[in-house]
């Protein structure tokens, strides 16, 4: 039977909002919930009564997210806000093949000292499928046969790119690769 | 969790717990209210909010309002179990439910109002979806049972020129989707005694009181 939709907005709001943290940064993640789940109300009389509604609200909030990734990038990026470096984050890091204002979103949120909001910008600094594939799995839930589905490619790939991206994530919390080494 | 098939890198799979953990926290307290009474914006800006419900306290415990476009379309008592009532809705109306109380403020007030004794009629647009035929005509007729005066079943049933219905009235009065607004507690057995109530017969009988007290 299908739940009334305000029970899949408790359900999912959260990780949703997660996902498109870790894909678009906080700063443009409250646009994409909205979006994913206006659309997602809009679709979802049609939607099957068996379907995987995680992953389904996963796949809405990709394309949300790729479509705001590609508005961004048409947008002039403004002169005053080259990236910069913060000491947490390393010359030379992932935020050097960002692209994108990442690096600056990053130094302002050291200076705010919102730790949780540092670490979306480090993974929003991940090149695209590791980024996509570390949200959709480690924020989502969602197997990596799952995520092959969305990003394209396979569950291998998926799985690989993941891995990597963790790999790199774990650059920024040296704590856990003291207790991990231990 | 990470899946390390070939199960070589321990240590790895320690550290990535750190990192998992922290992408897998919720998010900060406040957030999610605030995203969602935008959703609940953007649902009826774009035609999509088929169903609005909201909560309200009374003296008769947390009733459940749910409204469509049209009108109010379902008051219900707790003891009718509000996850069951949205569910019905849902299947019967439409899935796009959600908890959206601004379209409900009038309805809210006016029973506020009414459990005050500050008001004895309601003024709220109704959407009578949830029943049909028969059960809807008596419903229909409820209302001109004014505050503080009752009727029996089988008056009811004269009413709506159909004398010999007796039990189809009751069967109307006890599945009345806005019980309090649409007055079923004013319909009594013909000895007087309250017969059924969709909120049990103290919520009945409370009712009564309340009217009668203030009349």
């Amino acid at each position: 039977m299908k739940q009334p939709f305000e029970r899949i907005v408790e359900q999912h709001a959260d990780q949703v909002l997660r996902v498109c943290r870790a894909v678009l940064g906080v700063q443009d993640a409250d646009d994409a919930w909205s979006e994913t789940f206006i659309a997602a109300m809009r679709a979802y009389p049609g939607l099957p009564p068996d379907a995987n509604v995680e992953a389904w609200l996963v796949t809405i909030a990709h394309r949300k997210a790729v479509d705001a990734t590609r508005a961004a990038r048409r947008r002039p990026q403004p002169v005053g806000q080259l990236p910069e470096q913060t000491a947490s984050a390393g010359s030379g890091g992932p935020f050097a093949s960002a692209g994108s204002s990442a690096g600056s979103d990053a130094s302002a949120c050291a200076e705010s000292g919102l730790e949780a909001d540092l670490l979306w910008e480090h993974v929003r600094a991940l090149p695209d499928k590791q980024r996509q594939a570390v949200a959709y799995h480690y924020v989502a839930g969602l197997p990596y046969a799952e995520i092959a589905e969305i990003l394209g490619g396979s569950a291998d790939a998926a799985r690989r790119a993941s891995a990597d991206g963790i790999k790199a994530l774990r650059k920024f919390y040296p704590d856990a690769m003291t207790k991990g080494a231990s | 969790m990470i899946t390390d098939r070939d199960g070589t890198d321990r240590d790895d799979t320690d550290r990535d717990d750190e990192v998992a953990a922290r992408l897998a926290a919720p998010v900060e307290d406040g957030v999610l209210a605030r995203l969602h009474g935008r959703l609940e914006r953007a649902a009826e800006q774009e035609g999509l909010l088929d169903v609005a419900y909201t909560t309200i306290d009374s003296p008769l415990g947390l009733l459940l309002l749910a409204s469509t476009p049209q009108g109010l379309l379902r008051v219900a008592y707790a003891v009718e179990d509000h996850d069951r009532v949205l569910d019905a809705i849902g299947r019967k109306i439409s899935a796009r439910v959600l908890r959206a109380p601004s379209r409900l403020d009038a309805a809210a007030r006016e029973i506020d109002e009414y459990f005050a004794r500050r008001r004895r009629t309601f003024d709220l647009a109704l959407d009578l979806s949830l029943s049909a035929g028969f059960r809807q005509l008596v419903q229909r007729h409820l209302p001109e049972i004014g505050y503080g005066q009752t009727r029996s079943y089988k008056q009811v049933a004269e009413s709506v020129g159909s004398p010999r219905a007796v039990r189809a009235v009751g069967t109307a009065c006890a599945t009345n989707p806005l019980p309090v607004v649409v007055p079923c507690h004013r319909v009594l057995r013909t000895d007087g005694t309250l017969g059924g109530y969709v909120g049990g017969s103290e919520a009945k009988s409370a009712l009564l009181t309340l009217e009668a007290a203030a009349s």
